[in-house]
């Protein structure tokens, strides 16, 4: 037993900052789709539990498109920024479309009838359904990889861990969407709408907010990050109309775990959790990451509830 | 300036407002009065949109706003101050303020230092979260933030309600002021006194109908007001 936990700190001490490293990127991707889930919940006290599809949907919409524009030769420089930039625009207009849709067809009709929330998750279930089937069925069952958008190679390295450019594309533009978002909630009349529906709908109407078309933008802009987030996602791990579920189960994970309708909660828990799952393969084979991150939310849901920065709904900072 | 008459609101399948009728004209201050319950509250949400009439119709300025919604109601001219302020908890003093001028273009810098001016103590706490401050505090936050849209029309559902009778004065005292500035004020009350000293007219509702009408003046005198109303012997 004592030997299983010193061996297993050997290989964490060796191990720690390329799995850091790569822990970090993963926790990018989850936060971007946890803004989605929060946002959401911010509003409407729903969880949308199509968001998987919703990030699928930015997936194929990259791959799609970069397979149009994208030659047989490789990627200059400037092309490869070009690329991504491309990439990230396709996935975050097609995810903000569908997650657009989904609240007009799923979630809508429920709320001009003023449904019980067990409604709105049976209406979102079977929108994931109808949605991932379809994909299914228009663009095959099998697995798609992105065309080279640049060439992975370590860039630089810190602590003797290399860190590889695709962590350094996902990170950055992961962090720059993720800023760009926290402003636009604290500072500009959008946020303010947005945070004022999510404390008070009624007085925020009475203030002269359009509740319906605040409820949409909100689907639209955590759509967005979804659908993006999914094409840095693909990069790596390609692209299937059931690569949702997962990434979008462990970013319901990461908004629960920073406390579901906080804004930066969502961030941090995202990085958290992709961090947290990326050491424990130091001490359990890589089949058990899945496991790890359930676990974590198992673990939030028994002892803290509210998350670690409590549902600190509407809050700008 | 408003003219509502023969409205219906329902609830489900509760008649909340049998067939209310009254009027307020522009640089007036009218006060609705009546016991909890009586339909002093449904009366003011179906005026600001919150709670469609199903019958009748609600005029303003001669324009039907019958089926308007509650966005639109600022941009039209009539503000509302709900019932227990239901102020912005997790947003600053300032940022409410912000809020109420939500539906407005422009510069609004000059209309903040103007509310900092009326309340001196909203100053003191602009930085500080709505949920933080007292009652009181709260209740003029709830007025400022009304007034960020440049209301025409006032709608005020309770604002005495749980202060402390030198608040309450210092309340009335702006309400008052509020008027004399060209806006005009639909009052709803518990504190019948209160509210008749400083109104022009008075409508009395009972069980969702407005059982009787007359100016302040008399009202304050009439029998039945203070049988009722003012808590005296006949």
């Amino acid at each position: 037993m004592i030997h299983y936990f010193t061996s297993h700190f050997a290989t964490l001490r060796l191990e720690f900052w390329p799995l850091l490293v790569g822990g970090l990127a993963s926790g990018f991707i989850y936060s971007m789709v946890a803004i989605g889930y929060t946002l959401v919940y911010g509003v409407l006290r729903l969880i949308n539990f199509a968001h998987s599809e919703i990030f699928m949907s930015g997936g194929f919409a990259s791959l799609f498109l970069l397979r149009a524009v994208v030659g047989n030769s490789q990627p200059s420089g400037f092309e490869s920024v070009l690329l991504v930039g491309l990439g990230v625009l396709a996935g975050a207009v097609a995810g903000g479309l569908v997650a657009v849709l989904v609240e007009r067809v799923a979630y809508r009709p429920l709320r001009r009838r003023r449904a019980p929330a067990l409604a709105y998750l049976i209406s979102a279930i079977g929108a994931s359904y109808f949605l991932f089937n379809l994909a299914g069925k228009e663009f095959g069952r099998n697995y798609y990889t992105l065309p080279i958008l640049f060439i992975n190679r370590p860039v630089f390295s810190i602590f003797g861990a290399s860190v590889q450019l695709y962590y350094l594309v996902v990170a950055g533009a992961g962090a720059a969407m993720l800023v760009l978002l926290d402003r636009v909630v604290a500072k500009s009349r959008l946020g303010r709408g947005i945070r004022a529906v999510a404390q008070d709908a009624e007085t925020a109407s009475l203030m002269g907010v359009n509740i319906d078309r605040t409820i949409v933008l909100t689907f639209l802009i955590g759509g967005a990050l979804g659908g993006a987030a999914a094409f840095l996602y693909g990069i790596q791990s390609g692209v299937i109309y059931t690569m949702g579920f997962t990434p979008a189960l462990k970013a319901f994970t990461a908004a629960v775990l920073g406390g579901i309708g906080n804004i930066r909660g969502a961030v941090l828990g995202g990085l958290l959790l992709g961090v947290v799952e990326s050491l424990s393969v130091a001490f359990v084979s890589g089949a058990y990451i899945d496991v790890v991150a359930f676990s974590v939310l198992v673990a939030v849901l028994l002892f803290r509830p509210t998350g670690i920065l409590g549902e600190r709904l509407g809050r700008a900072a | 300036m408003l003219e509502v008459s023969n409205a219906v609101v329902r609830y489900g399948a509760i008649e909340a407002l049998h067939g209310v009728s009254f009027e307020v004209s522009a640089g007036e201050i009218v006060t609705l009065l009546g016991a909890n319950g009586a339909g002093k509250t449904t009366t003011l949400r179906m005026l600001s949109g919150l709670h469609a009439p199903v019958a009748g119709t609600i005029t303003f300025d001669g324009r039907d706003v019958t089926r308007t919604k509650a966005h639109q109601f600022t941009s039209l001219g009539i503000s509302h101050v709900p019932e227990g302020r239901r102020i912005f908890p997790q947003m600053s003093v300032e940022e409410n303020l912000e809020m109420g001028a939500f539906r407005r273009r422009g510069s609004i810098s000059e209309d903040i230092d103007r509310m900092y001016e009326t309340f001196p103590i909203l100053k003191e706490r602009r930085k500080q979260l709505g949920g933080n401050l007292s009652g009181g505090e709260q209740q003029m936050l709830a007025i400022a933030r009304a007034l960020m849209s440049h209301p025409r029309l006032l709608l005020l559902d309770e604002p005495s309600m749980g202060l402390a009778p030198m608040i309450v004065e210092a309340i009335f005292r702006i309400i008052g002021e509020i008027r004399d500035a060209g806006t005009t004020v639909f009052l709803v009350e518990q504190n019948a006194a209160q509210a008749l000293r400083l109104a022009d007219r008075g409508y009395v509702m009972e069980n969702g109908r407005i059982v009787f009408t007359d100016t302040a003046d008399k009202l304050l005198v009439d029998p039945r007001v203070r049988a009722v109303y003012l808590g005296e012997a006949v």
